[in-house]
């Protein structure tokens, strides 16, 4: 313990290597010499796509790699202790005392079976650092500090007696109770609403500052890291590709990739792309009181109701947005518009005539015309087709292709959304997610529909990614003259496609307006609230933010 | 029998070198086993050396020797073409059984799943409740009733097997049947046979297969017992199985006799399963 004599900084990440075996026996370089300090009370975020080896480094801070990886060189030094050098004991003994976790699901991280109370305090008891009453009162001072409502009591509760919100500030306060010099957030709002990340965010940023511990702060969203970071470092395939102060990552940028991720947050506004307008000319889709819901039906009217009395018109070669959070019933809007889910009541419209409320009342045409995407390109997928067998099938099915024919308009399909034409021996999983993505598009295209209901169709994918898929869609609208409904959590880049918003609530449309009068002339409180809670690339942001807490009770599910 | 794709690649344009069929050797040597045993019991009249119900020597239990290679059993019979005649029998029943039986087990589940509602219901509580009479006991009925022959087997085996494999398919199919996939294959406006064929099958093939391996094990386990009651192959030819039963009392004369036919089973039965263990991920893994 001869360290230098100006401050030394608490966490020193020197080389570091972490390899892995995949499946097939291959040995793979997953961290490529990775570098980095943190100074004592400081957070660090680390950011990246997805596979950039971000949480890799966070968990190795604990000396811990996840199944079939392992730390084959570099050093890792915590306060005193040389984590890499560690025995296993040893390591077991700085975890939850010296270095402690926030996971991203909460939800998975709790114990369904025991009270709050005493998942938080185990630690506290595993390590025998406190008699229980103090740590219960340590605990409840936690939740305090973490802005819980009902402290003294909420840790009597079970985890699915409170919302999800709260349950990631109450796994931040497990962290917090044996007073850790680090603290590792693996994506801990990622899985939140952005009404509900504020909070969260604004009470781990709070705790931070008084506790005085450092942070790694594992995200891919740059605007979140904003908020609470000092020093942000950008990782990209297991190699630091910018390290700098917060403001200058944000401000003044040097690496290409970098700049790439900035720019992917700029918002582009959609330029309406309007074709020679017929006059009188029927809307693509519309929708009149449209009702649905799921469960039994009694007395004509499902167990649970989730759309209530939903009417929009789409016009032919406009876009429509949807946006909302989690059970705001968007997805369910999609389902029912598709048939998969009937409506119960109202009815839908495709180009005038009205629609059978179930698939299986619908004719082949209709169904070619309206085609629907889904979020999740890995299951919407079948992993035993090819893909050319997957974007084969809708052109036999629909337009009697077969043979030689049909494989030219395969690979016309597969340039169309920009991918090889020697794709098409490929199985899906050897597809990364922005090409599954494309495909699931291109078997969408290959019924020549004129509407494509996307239902969050970029909301699995990185920034970059997903700014490609969405200028692709643009591209793709301006030469085959699609209408789309456009399906988000994510107002900006609803923003980015869509002429007209509706934003809903607990499955009503509560504010249908242009998309480029969202951000200013919203009127309805649960919209303005929802466009407020959106996180700016500013670093004062959160600080700044001030929201009407009637609003919040009355609207956001904390 | 790895080259499969290697011939057939004509397409001008770059097929990637993906994975092809292969299996490692353990694979292989199942599959070398099972084809040999399908060889013996196909070709058994012409390898046996003495007809198989024949008293060739006037002492029971006989030794290993030059005209006998596998010994005689309890009555003096050549073992080895017992169990070479044997082969058609334990080979030929468990094999067309298992077939039946989760052919019609799998399609049927994948209907239930597919369709659901009340044609789920009532095939699910009708297969249910059949499940509950106990297999050999079923067997000893219908065997009595309508006498034995390999058909009535067969089909007996059959009928004792197929809800398992009914039960095992649904599940896997209701798992996928709510995949993404299915649902747009759904909103294309497919009809079950498709949805059945192209998007489910596919998917549950790895786990269906490794359950025909077991129930195939399963199957001469049975077939053994029935004949063990009498009920099985009639004599004098007989199954493995029978052959063990009916050769178990020589192990205190320290007679081979019931070690050959044991052998053949434990064979036959481990080799199935090294084979089905390690089909080529190509076709194993296509559910994950």
């Amino acid at each position: 313990m001869t360290g230098t004599h100006t401050k030394p900084p608490l966490v020193s990440v020197r080389d570091l290597k972490i390899g892995a075996v995949t499946d097939s026996g291959r040995e793979v370089e997953i961290i490529k010499g990775v570098e980095f300090d943190i100074a004592p009370g400081e957070i660090l975020a680390l950011i990246g796509e997805s596979g950039s080896g971000k949480t890799t480094i966070a968990l190795s801070l604990m000396g811990h790699t996840r199944t079939g990886c392992s730390i084959d060189g570099g050093q890792i030094r915590i306060g005193d202790n040389d984590v890499t050098a560690m025995s296993r004991r040893a390591r077991a003994r700085i975890r939850g005392t010296e270095v402690s976790y926030v996971p991203q699901s909460a939800a998975a991280a709790f114990n369904p079976s025991k009270r709050i109370i005493d998942q938080v305090i185990e630690t506290t008891e595993i390590h025998k650092l406190m008699p229980k009453a103090q740590a219960r009162s340590k605990a409840v001072e936690l939740f305090r500090a973490l802005a819980l409502p009902d402290a003294d009591t909420i840790g009597n509760r079970y985890p699915h007696q409170v919302s999800g919100g709260q349950l990631q500030r109450l796994s931040a306060a497990m962290a917090l109770i044996s007073d850790p010099q680090l603290v590792i957030f693996d994506e801990p709002t990622t899985a939140l609403d952005v009404t509900t990340q504020i909070e969260v965010l604004r009470a781990f940023k709070s705790i931070m500052a008084q506790g005085g511990c450092a942070g790694v702060y594992v995200s891919h969203d740059l605007a979140v890291v904003a908020q609470i970071a000092d020093r942000i470092v950008v990782l990209r395939g297991g190699e630091v590709q910018e390290e700098g102060t917060t403001e200058q990552i944000l401000t003044a940028p040097t690496h290409p990739y970098t700049k790439e991720l900035l720019a992917a947050f700029e918002p582009s506004p959609h330029q309406s792309v309007a074709i020679a307008e017929a006059e009188d000319q029927s809307p693509i889709l519309e929708a009149r009181n449209l009702f649905a819901g799921y469960g039994a039906m009694r007395n004509g009217e499902p167990a649970a109701k989730v759309l209530q009395d939903v009417s929009f018109t789409l016009e032919r070669g406009r876009n429509l947005g949807v946006i909302g959070e989690s059970g705001s019933g968007k997805s369910t809007l999609a389902r029912a518009l598709a048939g998969i889910l009937s409506p119960y009541s109202g009815e839908v419209l495709l180009d005038g005539h009205r629609l059978h409320p179930d698939l299986t009342g619908r004719s082949k045409e209709d169904l070619r015309r309206m085609q629907i995407v889904f979020q999740l390109a890995d299951t919407a997928l079948n992993p035993g087709h090819s893909v050319g067998n997957i974007l084969a099938r809708p052109l036999t099915f629909y337009h009697g292709l077969r043979g030689k024919t049909r494989e030219k308009r395969v690979i016309e399909l597969l340039d169309m959304v920009h991918l090889p034409a020697n794709m098409r021996h490929r199985a899906p999983s050897e597809l990364s997610g922005g090409q599954k993505q494309r495909v699931n598009l291109a078997r969408a295209l290959a019924a020549e529909p004129e509407l494509v209901l996307c239902d969050e169709i970029t909301s699995a994918l990185d920034t970059v990614v997903a700014a490609a898929i969405l200028d692709l869609l643009k591209e793709l609208q301006t030469e085959l003259g699609l209408s789309y409904m456009f399906i988000s959590h994510d107002l900006s880049t609803v923003e980015a496609i869509c002429d007209d918003v509706l934003v809903m609530f607990k499955g009503e449309v509560v504010e249908a307006l242009p998309a480029h009068e969202m951000s200013e002339f919203a009127t309805h409180p649960y919209s303005r609230l929802l466009i407020s809670s959106i996180p700016r690339l500013d670093t004062g942001w959160l600080a700044g933010l001030e929201q009407d807490p009637e609003l919040i009770a009355q609207f956001a599910n904390r | 029998m790895t080259p499969v794709s290697e011939t057939t690649r004509v397409s001008e344009d770059t097929k990637p070198s993906g994975p092809t069929f292969v299996f490692n050797w353990v694979g292989r040597v199942g599959l070398a086993v099972i084809l040999f045993w399908a060889l013996v019991a196909l070709a058994g009249p012409f390898l046996s050396p003495y007809p198989p119900g024949e008293i060739v020597d006037w002492d029971y239990f006989g030794p290993v020797s030059s005209d006998y290679w596998m010994g005689t059993d309890y009555l003096g019979r050549d073992i080895f073409s017992r169990i070479i005649m044997g082969a058609r029998y334990t080979v030929g029943i468990a094999l067309a059984a298992v077939t039946l039986a989760c052919t019609i087990g799998v399609v049927l589940g994948m209907i239930a799943a597919v369709a659901g509602g009340w044609f789920d219901m009532i095939l699910s509580r009708f297969l249910d409740a059949y499940n509950g009479i106990p297999s050999l006991l079923f067997g000893l009925v219908v065997v009595a009733a309508v006498g034995s022959s390999i058909l009535v087997l067969v089909l007996t085996l059959t009928a004792i097997y197929m809800p398992g494999s009914y039960r095992f398919a649904r599940a896997l199919a209701v798992n996928i049947n709510t995949m993404d996939f299915v649902t747009v294959a759904r909103a294309r406006g497919e009809g079950t046979p498709y949805l059945i064929t192209r998007e489910i099958f596919p998917n549950i093939l790895g786990p269906v297969l490794a359950d025909l391996g077991l129930r195939f094990v399963f199957i001469v386990l049975v077939l053994s017992g029935l004949s063990f009651l009498g009920l099985g192959v009639q004599p004098p030819n007989a199954d493995w199985g029978a052959l063990v039963r009916e050769n178990i009392e020589g192990l205190s004369f320290g007679a081979p006799a019931v070690i050959f036919p044991s052998v053949a089973i434990a064979s036959l039965t481990i080799s199935v399963n090294m084979f089905i263990d390690n089909l080529p991920t190509r076709i194993r893994d296509r559910s994950e």
